[in-house]
């Protein structure tokens, strides 16, 4: 019956208008909340992604089960979120926000440091995470709440408040400092307003601004985030040191050609020439084994998602929903190109990993649950709007 | 928040600005992800070949494998030069986590100086790309290397490598013979061939080792291996293996060599010994050595400066470029040249009065003994060493004779066949001191060079040589070292040697080995004292030098310089008479006392070798030199 569901479900959705008004047995999907497709295309993503880790971490099959067991939980996030109704995340959107906020706040005055940042909040022995993570999808909740109890387009005072919202919180992310991270944040919160359609000139307005403040932003740059811009303007410059990765990662991709070495068989990422090779530059390890067809089906796969993505945001019934869930879908693809393009040498490089790919816990849970609530607005949608 | 605000809201409007909006996303992204694969379609396709080649260069390393030097054996197999296990100490500065506690941890573990502790630093950079070791020291010891193996998981990053090194079991007897092998330094590493020395560090830099380089060698190998980024060689992709250099057998008796560096006893002097028949050279010490395997492993500043400056310059070959004025050795050669050139005859006898003097000058030229020997002819000439006799000879011969036929023997010239860095000395003739002063030849320098004196100068080694022509009866042999390369005998492929010296009548030789014979076994020969007690029939020559002093160091005191003022003795000899097996050349520096000093230790050499009895007791022989010494008197 389930696999009936399944079929017709995968055929359009939604399965069947309601007939005769007759309480019609709905689908698991309905009945779930959840989007085949894009349920789909997530799952293959995340088995050819264990596919990749297996040959990036060096054939260590313990990894993958480590990644497993996190996507794991990760689906499960995602399918609980799925039944949480749009109506409750909004409820909930400024005190998850200012949850997250506070939190920001402690790292500052009490954060673990690692790796020269300080980015973790902990109870020692019982929990350790990242509140900025939490701040990946608390800020475009809070500013799609805002946004949908305002008129659309905002007006200047909207705009001002949201400028508020969207500017604590990234400042205290990129002190900690963690660039990758307050930009994912802050690119969730501008789609947010972007979507919300605000006006073309203010668009141009803002960039003028941000052209002028790029030297004010270069001065305040750390050595080493100056380091990578410069690096990545010239990886030649330093090529032990800061430009290694760039070169290392264009090589394993170059060599992979059009079909690649092989599985398992890449040589830049086998012998260990390829720095951090399965977690942000594991696109590399793709390219070089599967070649340019192997990346062109896993761009077509994130292209495919973002799609769907965009179009069940569009389905949704009310404003909140489709700014919430096409500000998650766009900052998904900011994931994959930031990813892509820092790998393949386009873009400086910029620590986030590629979606559902890159080994690490955090992040494939933060963008699962994005999913769910993606989902969660699609599922729980009015079938006849208005 | 139940206000009113919600009828403001146009949800048509909403949702068109949305779908515009959104419209306008899919566009974006399809155009970045095209943006994306544009890249990639450039980096895979259009620029395919310049990665893979990229990749490929990461992967794969050419490794030289140097091939392992060959040995030197003596002409009884005793290994003179052999390549011992060293261990190296490495490190590869990127896996080494702090570079400078990782050297203070070294430098506390080995105990080494603070001069090393800077050096370490300055190696620690000298690499020629990543992940390539950078050797901080050689030559570890036991303890050293247990200490790091110990300490191992403290230092990552460093290792211990092991290394064949020339070793010398006889440095200090063998230093001048042999010569030592040394780092390559950047004037040789311009003229060598980098295919065959790929992988090399050391080359030959004198002696045996300079000279036979190519055949020691051999050539280096390949192998291709797969690396990974740390530098760690995961499999060998393909090899060639290097071609071992030859084991080289010498025509040195390393006892015999022994006994000779034993019978100088630390002062400064030379032996020669040849054998006659073939050239074969049985020992060539120069003394006092040195420790040539201090050159293999680096030697500190400290202790170079130490071995420059020492007065008795032990790095100066003495056998091969030490240059002496013969004195009274080279009277049997000029009274053969004199029969040759029929200036005197075996029998026609001169009266000395005790002295010289050319036609139409006062000046007399005195015999080393006032008074004078008398009657002298051929024979007693040689043996009591008479110098007026030879003043009047090299008078009727004349500069140019004495030039030619002296040269017939082998003076003034690079007598030997593989010798590195030996010296022709000086063979004085009318073109030489024009060509060197200016000045045309005097008479009475053609005197002086009839004893010996003057201008002319030898090598140890040109005395030995012209001693073994003189014991062939005239029969030219070049003296060499090797006797085999490998399995091949040398023999074959000596080059032509010089002109045998004819005579016209072979009784001649018989003639002036008589005299050399009384030398030593006569009644009134100059080493007879030497000869007593003769097993066998030898004929030998002795000399006294007025002091020359090799490279006058200015520092020393006034003992030590009337030391230093003294004659030096020399030498020169062949036994048995009847068939000769070895020539001895014998130079003591400052050794006083006549040429007795260097006749008991040529004697010594050709007892040892002739005589299948126990080796003379050095001891025993020295105590009877000490009582000796100036109990004959003269040359």
């Amino acid at each position: 019956m389930a696999w009936m569901d399944l079929a017709r479900g995968l055929r359009g959705y939604p399965v069947r208008p309601p007939e005769s008004g007759m309480s019609r047995r709905k689908s698991v999907w309905e009945r779930s909340h959840l989007d085949p497709w894009l349920l789909l295309m997530l799952l293959v993503l995340m088995v050819a992604g264990l596919a990749v880790l297996y040959s990036a971490s060096g054939q260590r099959i313990e990894a993958v089960i480590a990644q497993g067991s996190r996507f794991l939980v990760a689906v499960v996030v995602m399918l609980a979120i799925a039944q949480i109704t749009p109506s409750t995340l909004l409820r909930w959107a400024p005190l998850v926000y200012g949850g997250g906020l506070l939190m920001l706040v402690a790292v500052e005055l009490v954060g673990d440091v690692g790796m020269g940042a300080k980015r973790w909040l902990s109870i020692p022995g019982v929990l350790r995470f990242q509140p900025s993570e939490l701040m990946k999808l608390a800020m475009p909740l809070m500013v799609a709440a805002y946004l949908s109890r305002r008129e659309l387009p905002p007006r200047w005072r909207d705009l001002a408040v949201c400028g508020a919202l969207i500017g604590v919180p990234v400042l205290l992310i990129a002190r900690q400092p963690d660039l990758g991270t307050s930009l994912l944040v802050a690119s969730a919160a501008v789609f947010v307003v972007l979507l919300a359609g605000l006006s073309w000139r203010f668009i141009a307005f803002l960039a003028v601004l941000a052209a002028a403040a790029l030297p004010l932003v270069w001065m305040n740059l750390h050595n080493y985030q100056r380091q990578r811009v410069l690096t990545f303007l010239n990886p030649e410059s330093d090529p032990l040191g800061a430009g290694w990765n760039i070169i290392q990662s264009t090589t394993a991709i170059g060599s992979g050609g059009l079909w690649g070495k092989g599985w398992l068989q890449g040589t830049q990422s086998q012998l260990e020439f390829l720095p951090e090779r399965h977690t942000d530059f594991i696109v590399a390890v793709l390219g070089e084994e599967f070649g340019l067809v192997g990346m062109l089906v896993v761009l077509t796969l994130f292209l495919l998602i973002v799609i769907r993505g965009l179009w069940l945001a569009a389905a949704a019934h009310d404003s909140f929903g489709r700014l919430l869930g096409g500000s998650i879908i766009l900052t998904f693809f900011i994931y994959v190109f930031v990813n892509v393009g820092m790998v393949s040498g386009i873009l400086p490089v910029v620590g986030v990993p590629l979606p559902l790919v890159s080994y690490g816990g955090t992040s494939s849970v933060t963008l699962l649950a994005g999913f769910g609530i993606l989902m969660s607005i699609h599922g729980h949608r009015r079938l006849l709007p208005r | 928040m139940r206000d009113r605000r919600d009828t403001l809201k146009n949800p048509q409007q909403e949702l068109r600005i949305f779908r515009m909006r959104s419209l306008l996303a899919v566009v974006l992204v399809v155009t970045l992800t095209g943006l994306l694969m544009g890249r990639l379609v450039y980096l895979q396709v259009v620029q395919h070949e310049v990665y893979s080649t990229r990749s490929e260069k990461n992967r794969v390393r050419v490794e030289p494998l140097p091939p392992t030097r060959g040995l030197i054996h003596d002409r009884n197999g005793v290994l003179l030069a052999e390549n011992r296990p060293t261990y190296n100490l490495t490190l590869i500065r990127e896996r080494v986590v702090d570079l400078d506690a990782t050297l203070a941890l070294l430098v506390e573990l080995l105990e080494i100086s603070d001069e090393e502790r800077e050096a370490f630093h300055v190696r620690s950079r000298q690499r020629q790309r990543p992940f390539q070791p950078a050797l901080l020291m050689s030559d570890l010891d036991e303890t050293q290397i247990a200490r790091l193996a110990v300490n191992r998981h403290r230092l990552p990053g460093v290792e211990v490598e092991a290394q064949l090194l020339r070793y010398y079991p006889d440095a200090e007897i063998m230093a001048h013979a042999l010569g030592y092998v040394g780092r390559i330094n950047a004037e040789e590493l311009q003229r060598l061939d980098t295919g065959r020395y790929a992988g090399t560090h050391f080359i030959g830099k004198t002696g045996v080792e300079r000279f036979y380089e190519d055949v020691l060698h051999g050539q280096a190998g390949l192998r291709k291996v797969e690396t990974n980024a740390r530098g760690r060689v995961l499999r060998e992709l393909g090899r060639t293996d290097p071609v071992p250099g030859q084991d080289l057998t010498l025509t040195l008796d390393k006892e015999l060599q022994t006994l000779a560096y034993e019978l100088l006893d630390g002062r400064r002097g030379s032996i020669v010994a040849i054998a006659p028949k073939t050239g074969e050279i049985l020992a060539m010490v120069s003394a006092p050595g040195f420790d040539s395997n201090q050159f293999v492993t680096g030697i500190d500043v400290a202790s170079y400066r130490a071995l420059q400056n020492d007065i008795d310059l032990p790095l100066f070959n003495r056998a091969i470029r030490g240059q002496y004025p013969p004195g009274s050795t080279i009277k049997p050669f000029l009274a053969m040249a004199g029969l040759v050139e029929g200036v005197i005859t075996p029998d026609r006898a001169i009266n000395d009065p005790g002295y010289y003097q050319l036609p139409n000058d006062s000046r007399r030229y005195r015999n080393w003994l006032r008074w004078g020997h008398g009657r002298v002819d051929m024979e007693r000439s040689i043996a009591v060493s008479n110098n007026t006799y030879y003043y009047s000879l090299a008078h009727e011969l004349g500069i140019d004779r004495v030039h030619s036929s002296m040269s017939a023997f082998g003076f003034g010239q690079r007598v030997a066949h593989d010798v590195f860095g030996e010296s022709a000395a000086l063979m004085p003739s009318r073109e030489w001191k024009r060509g060197r002063f200016g000045q045309p030849w005097y008479p009475g320098e053609t005197l002086s060079v009839g004893i010996g004196q003057g201008y002319w100068q030898v090598t140890p080694l040109q005395l030995a040589t012209a001693t073994a022509v003189l014991a062939n009866r005239g029969e030219w042999v070049k003296p060499r070292l090797a006797s085999r390369i490998g399995d091949e005998p040398v023999e074959g492929t000596l080059p032509d040697t010089q002109r045998d010296i004819v005579v016209e009548h072979d009784g001649w030789w018989d003639r002036v080995f008589s005299g050399m014979e009384k030398v030593l076994s006569g009644h009134e020969g100059t080493a007879r004292r030497t000869g007593a007690g003769l097993e066998y029939r030898m004929a030998g020559k002795s000399g006294t030098a007025q002091v020359f002093s090799l490279g006058q160091d200015q520092r020393y005191n006034a003992d030590e310089l009337a030391e230093r003022l003294r004659d030096h003795a020399l030498f020169m000899a062949f036994a048995p008479l009847e068939d000769p097996q070895i020539a001895v050349s014998v130079i003591v520096e400052n050794a006083g006392g006549g040429s007795t000093h260097a006749a008991h230790l040529a004697r010594a050499m050709t007892d040892r070798w002739l005589l299948d009895d126990e080796a003379p007791d050095v001891e025993e022989l020295r105590e009877a030199m000490d009582n000796d010494t100036g109990s004959v008197a003269g040359n």
